[in-house]
């Protein structure tokens, strides 16, 4: 699998840590109720199709970044900082 | 009181020559992390300018000659290589003189020997001289540059010397083996 | 025997060889298999099941019988494949799975017995009694099944594995794979051409038929000598293409040294991982073998590799050859049998139209029924319309058409496509994004077709690099249609072999049927067909359409098997390179390595890291000796350690205090310049992450400390933190581990041995506890933190790396001076349970603050990671199990780490559980042992005794509920 670091360009999966669903990014404000915390905590969807990932450029430039993907067909459809996702 | 007497990461380990290629261990005067702060790039890369005559390094690249040299090390960071720095406002710097392990491997067949380590493309056209990229060699973090033709510039964190002379001796070995 | 005038061998040079122990002769460019078949051996090996006896049925890679085992002791390569090992002078060869010898083979007996050996025989009879299976019947069935074994020694030959990028990989150097690799090549694409064989050519090796006027394997040399001397090519001989994963990633099993004797240093074989733009798949066809009545003796070949051994290495495989095919490759080995001067006593073609020759008798629609012969073939018995008839014979060359070679485009998941036309599967469209299959593998049968196809499949690949695609005329060549008749299995008694590597016959996979085995991976599983080492290569199509055949279905309804890599086998040391030895993984030494290997101490790892475990003196017999003495020394004087492990973070910037504030839960922006803070970090779930203390350096500066299994992990949050939820925050990081030498010196005796250390003494008033502060060595600038994992007092003294050394021998023989010395982890931790200091075998993940007695660190005056969640009502549920201190106050002494606690009167069963150990150790400050556990509401219940259960090593021990600071707990030592 290679994933094409914003900074770095492609490079090979091995050079990644991965975290997860990028739902991890949102945190919700330390105010809101359980449930949006339990969401942001634990509950993750599961998808058979395009998802976006966290993923940390651990061997690299130590970026965090989002990967968007397919996980039926595995294309990798693209990659940003996660400083300047959307 | 005896005196503190100061040892290098290879020592004892390198140089080591095996057929064309040779490795050896390069030291540095000193090795300073430079990382701008939010907004002040262009200022930290002229004052940079200034004390060792090279720009900060655009990612995955190095500036400068052998021992006035910046490398791109990491996101908003990196090492230069050389001269001891003075203090650049702006930028968040660390002492990492002796943090690293820097090894040049030098001769023909010397990116023969880093495919069998490091997972990226090393052909002219991807990583010339003047590149650098943050990577893996073997199963440890490294910065690699290409420094000449046949001569590459690999930084491990100096606790792993040992396994990188052992990592490196063995490709050598192997590369060598072929010929 | 050998043939004249034919053959790419180098005749001028013999290659001597032994196979079980006989000597042997062949030439220079032969393989094993060629240099047997020219030595008239045709019986190689045993098969699988049943023992019977084998010789070689292909060419190449796809051999499921001639399996030999290579070598001797650590460098014994069983199931070598001998179609694919080269011959080199001093090759020692051995056959396998056979007792006591090749030809006469005790187990063979099993094949009297086949009756009763069906598929699913060993499910339904060795049922019962269920212990059986494990102690009888499994160990008895191995012994007897089973192909080449291991040596049990260690391997010592080398393997190594590498890299490499290109824009356009070409799998497979036929007229297809040349065809491409020269478009591209010629556009200025960078190249990679791989092949499996050591010779490039593919079937242009094996045939007559000429390309552009000459012999095919002279235009496949010139090809290959013009690539050869592109820059932008890179040939790879010997190198299998063995997986398709993602993103243009492919795997490769080059054997480097198998085809010559070993050489210091020279590797195996080498595992490529190709990273690849574009990708041309031309792995040609496998031909089919027919089932028939004892197909599967010694002398029955397909008709393709008859062809290669005669064409390729001027050997035929028998002097009085029969053919039998259902296509015109069959014709073709009958007229280059001929040709050669070989006799062909028939060739039987199943078709009714099959083309005649006046070069050898043609049996028009007559098929093979039978073979005979003791351990090889002798005749063969052909039915026809008219009757059944026996021609004598040793050799039969058989061909029931040919399978494209899918596989690759397969191993992402994409299912091939049947054609009816071909009787053959085929890539599906865009199988495999960015591979183009061409040639034979596509479906192009013929020479001129397969031409066409790899430069159209080049072109196309050109296309998507950007690059304009060379105008250039095609070669000429055959360009013969394929036509096969439909047979798989001819129709009769007895067995007839489809896997001929596990010993599958047409009856196994209709019985599989029979019992309701439909699916095609059911039958599979059921008869073990191509679940051998040939993965069905030589089995597959015609093992399903007889399972189709057996069920009423069609074969594109029935379906294949998954293809999945690797394509064929690749040694697990190859695929492991580099992880033997010192290779498994970095080591990570401190710069007191050396000197504490000198002192005798034995290391342990922690993480990637070397520790000492202690400091063995002359007299000391025992771990324990070591350790006691070690403990009573920094508890009386002064005793010296490593620590240089623990990660250290440098952070710097206006924000830097508030970035701390947010990833630990107390507050660090209010620490003054010059202290040292201990804070506790949390997951954002709420529970604890790690721990350490942190220094304010400067106002914009602080150095924090994490445990060192945690450093990285630490580094990869706070980056996560910083990227991902304050990205405004005007803070850099980096680690300065490596940077320091950093070695606690601890015990009351601690100041004045930093006194004879330092160029400045240590003016009492000025480091207080927590101090920190810059000091120097022999005007080397170093840091100093007064802080104390040992209850004692004790310091951190920090000096650039490359005085660590240097450092460490004069801290250590200042503390002998002084009665004291070096100590090792396990003083340290036989200190820090003294004291009920936590390291993570009590934040192992699951606690939390309120667990660990610190949710009062967890600030209220602001936000934190894990603040909001680590005050959900169940994690602070006074019921939890909470950190407490065990002594022993029974008979029994000793608590173990990992022991269950429950009530005194209680049964130590899963209902009753109350807690667990997490630490123990025996204290020589107090005598006894202690241990740090967590409880059920623990801390309230101080003074209670419970039992601790250790059910692993049987250990009972009760134990009293105290304070989990055992020593000092005013902490009086630590402040002095």
């Amino acid at each position: 699998m290679r994933i094409h670091c914003p900074i770095c360009g492609e490079r090979d999966r091995r050079e990644f840590y991965y975290k997860g669903a990028a739902a991890a990014a949102e945190r919700p404000d330390p105010q809101a109720d359980a449930a949006t915390w339990n969401d942001f905590v634990h509950l993750r969807d599961n998808p058979a199709g395009v998802t976006r990932d966290l993923w940390y450029h651990e061997a690299g430039c130590a970026a965090w970044i989002v990967v968007t993907r397919n996980t039926a067909t595995h294309e990798v459809l693209g990659a940003v900082l996660a400083e300047d996702r959307a | 009181m005896t005196e503190l007497t100061a040892k290098s990461p290879c020592d004892g380990l390198l140089p080591l020559t095996i057929g064309s290629v040779s490795c050896s261990e390069t030291v540095f005067d000193a090795i300073t992390s430079v990382a701008p702060y939010a907004g002040e790039a262009e200022w930290v890369s002229s004052a940079l300018r200034g004390q060792i005559g090279a720009e900060f390094p655009a990612p995955n690249r190095a500036t400068g000659t052998a021992h006035n040299r910046a490398v791109w090390s990491g996101r908003d960071q990196a090492l230069v290589l050389g001269p001891r720095l003075a203090e650049i406002p702006g930028a968040a710097m660390t002492d990492q003189t002796d943090a690293w392990a820097c090894v040049a491997l030098d001769g023909a067949g010397a990116r023969d020997v880093l495919a069998r380590l490091v997972p990226v493309d090393l052909r002219d056209h991807a990583f010339s001289q003047g590149h650098a990229a943050r990577t893996l060699i073997g199963h440890m973090t490294c910065v690699l540059m290409r420094t000449g033709e046949n001569r590459y510039g690999i930084m491990v964190f100096r606790s792993m010397a040992r396994t990188l002379a052992h990592d490196l001796r063995l490709a050598m070995e192997a590369v060598d083996a072929r010929r | 025997m050998r043939v004249a005038g034919r053959g790419l061998i180098d005749r001028s040079r013999s290659v001597p060889f032994t196979f079980d122990g006989v000597r042997y002769a062949g030439f220079a460019g032969d393989t094993l298999a060629s240099a047997l078949l020219a030595n008239d051996v045709r019986l190689v090996g045993r098969s699988f099941k049943y023992h019977r006896p084998r010789g070689i049925l292909t060419a190449g890679s796809e051999e499921p019988n001639a399996l030999v085992t290579v070598g001797v002791g650590g460098r014994q390569d069983p199931n070598v494949r001998a179609t694919m090992q080269e011959l080199f002078e001093g090759l020692e060869v051995r056959s396998q799975n056979r007792w006591p010898s090749l030809g006469f083979d005790l187990m063979s007996v099993s094949d009297l017995a086949a009756p009763f050996l069906g598929a699913g025989f060993y499910y339904k009879t060795f049922m019962w009694p269920r212990a059986f299976w494990e102690k009888l019947y499994e160990p008895v069935i191995r012994r007897a099944a089973g192909l080449g074994a291991l040596s049990r020694q260690h391997n010592t030959d080398v393997y190594e594995k590498a890299f490499a990028f290109c824009d356009l990989l070409v799998i497979g150097s036929g007229p297809a794979g040349l065809m491409a690799a020269l478009t591209a090549a010629r556009a200025g694409a960078d190249v990679i051409l791989a092949e499996e064989d050591s010779r490039f050519g593919g079937r242009l090796l094996a045939e007559v038929e000429e390309v552009d006027g000459q012999p095919g394997a002279d235009w496949a040399g010139g090809v290959i000598a013009e690539l050869e001397a592109m820059p932008n090519v890179r040939l790879m001989p010997r190198t299998t293409v063995t997986g398709a994963y993602d993103n243009g990633t492919y795997g490769a099993l080059e054997r480097v040294g198998h085809h010559r004797r070993r050489r210091p240093h020279l590797p195996l074989e080498c595992f490529w991982r190709i990273v690849a733009k574009q990708t041309v798949l031309a792995a040609g066809a496998l031909e089919r073998p027919v089932a028939f009545r004892n197909n599967d003796r010694p002398g029955i070949m397909t008709a393709g590799a008859v062809r290669t051994y005669l064409n390729r290495w001027g050997v035929s495989p028998g002097r009085a050859m029969t053919v039998f095919g259902t296509n015109d490759s069959a014709h073709r080995t009958a007229r280059d049998l001929v040709d050669a001067g070989v006799h062909v006593a028939a060739l039987i073609d199943s078709r009714h139209d099959a083309p005649a020759s006046d070069a050898f008798p043609v049996i028009r629609g007559g098929q093979v029924c039978g073979s005979q012969g003791r351990q090889g073939l002798e005749s063969i018995t052909v039915r026809r319309p008219s009757g059944e008839e026996r021609i004598q014979t040793d050799c039969l060359a058989m061909s029931g058409g040919w399978n494209p070679s899918v596989h690759l485009t397969c191993h992402t998941g994409a299912r091939p496509v049947w054609r009816e036309d071909l009787l053959a599967f085929v890539p599906a469209e865009n199988a495999v994004p960015g591979l183009t299959p061409a040639g034979a593998c596509n479906g192009e049968f013929s020479t001129a077709g397969c031409l066409r196809d790899g430069r159209a499949a080049a072109a196309r690949a050109l296309t998507a690099l950007e690059r304009p695609v060379p105008e250039a005329g095609l070669p000429v060549a055959e360009d013969d249609p394929y036509r096969t008749d439909r047979l798989w299995a001819v129709a009769g008694k007895g067995r007839a072999w489809l896997d001929f590597q596990n010993d599958v016959t047409v009856k196994d996979v209709k019985q599989a049927a029979v019992e309701n085995f439909r699916s095609v991976e059911h039958m599979k599983r059921f008869t073990t067909q191509g679940m051998a080492t040939d993965q069905g290569k030589n089995s597959n199509i015609a093992a399903l359409a007889v399972l189709a055949d057996a069920t009423g279905r069609e074969i594109a309804e029935t379906g294949t098997t998954t293809y999945r890599p690797p394509y064929s086998p690749v040694s697990i040391a190859a695929l492991g390179a580099g992880g033997q030895g010192d290779g498994f993984a970095p080591e990570r030494l401190t710069t007191s390595h050396a000197a504490t290997v000198e002192m005798d101490a034995p290391m342990i790892e922690a993480g990637l890291w070397y520790r000492p475990s202690f400091f063995r003196r002359q007299g000391e017999k025992t771990w324990r000796q070591s350790c006691d003495r070690e403990v009573n020394m920094v508890r009386r004087s002064v005793g010296v350690c490593d620590v240089s492990t623990l990660g250290k973070i440098d952070l710097q910037g206006p924000d830097a205090g508030a970035f701390l504030d947010f990833v630990y839960t107390n507050t660090f922006s209010t620490l003054k310049v010059g202290r040292t803070r201990y804070g506790l970090m949390l997951r954002e779930d709420g529970h604890v992450m790690d721990d350490g203390t942190t220094a304010r350096l400067g106002d914009n500066h602080y150095v924090m400390t994490t445990t060192t299994a945690a450093a990285g992990e630490v580094m990869r949050h706070l980056e996560f933190v910083h990227q991902c939820h304050c990205p405004q925050m005007n803070v850099r990081f980096i680690s300065v581990t490596e940077q320091w030498a950093q070695f606690a010196v601890a015990g009351p005796k601690a100041r004045e041995l930093l006194g004879r250390i330092l160029d400045d003494p240590l003016v009492p008033g000025d480091w207080p506890f927590m101090a920190c502060g810059a000091v120097s060595v022999q005007d080397v600038p170093g840091r100093l933190f007064r802080i104390s994992f040992s209850g004692e007092h004790a310091y951190e003294l920090a000096l650039p790396a490359c005085y660590g050394d240097a450092l460490f021998r004069q801290l250590v023989s200042g503390a002998e001076a002084l009665g004291g010395g070096a100590y090792g982890m396990e003083a340290l931790n036989v200190m820090r349970i003294e004291k009920g200091f936590i390291t993570h075998a009590e934040i192992h993940g699951r606690v939390t603050a309120f667990d660990i007695g610190m949710q009062r660190m967890v600030s209220q005056k602001k936000d934190c990671i894990g603040k909001t969640m680590s005050e959900r009502p169940g994690l602070m549920d006074r019921g939890r199990a909470r950190l407490v201190g065990l002594k022993p106050v029974g008979a029994v002494k000793l608590i173990t780490a990992g022991a269950h606690l429950y009530d005194r009167e209680a049964d130590p069963v899963r209902q009753n559980h109350q807690g667990y150990v997490t630490s123990n150790c025996f204290s020589p400050t107090l005598d006894g042992v202690l241990a740090l556990a967590f409880l059920q509401r623990g801390p309230e219940r101080l003074g209670e005794v419970v039992k601790s259960v250790d059910h692993v090593r049987g250990i009972e021990t009760l134990c009293e509920v105290v304070d989990p600071v055992f020593f000092d707990p005013e902490g009086g030592r630590v402040r002095d």
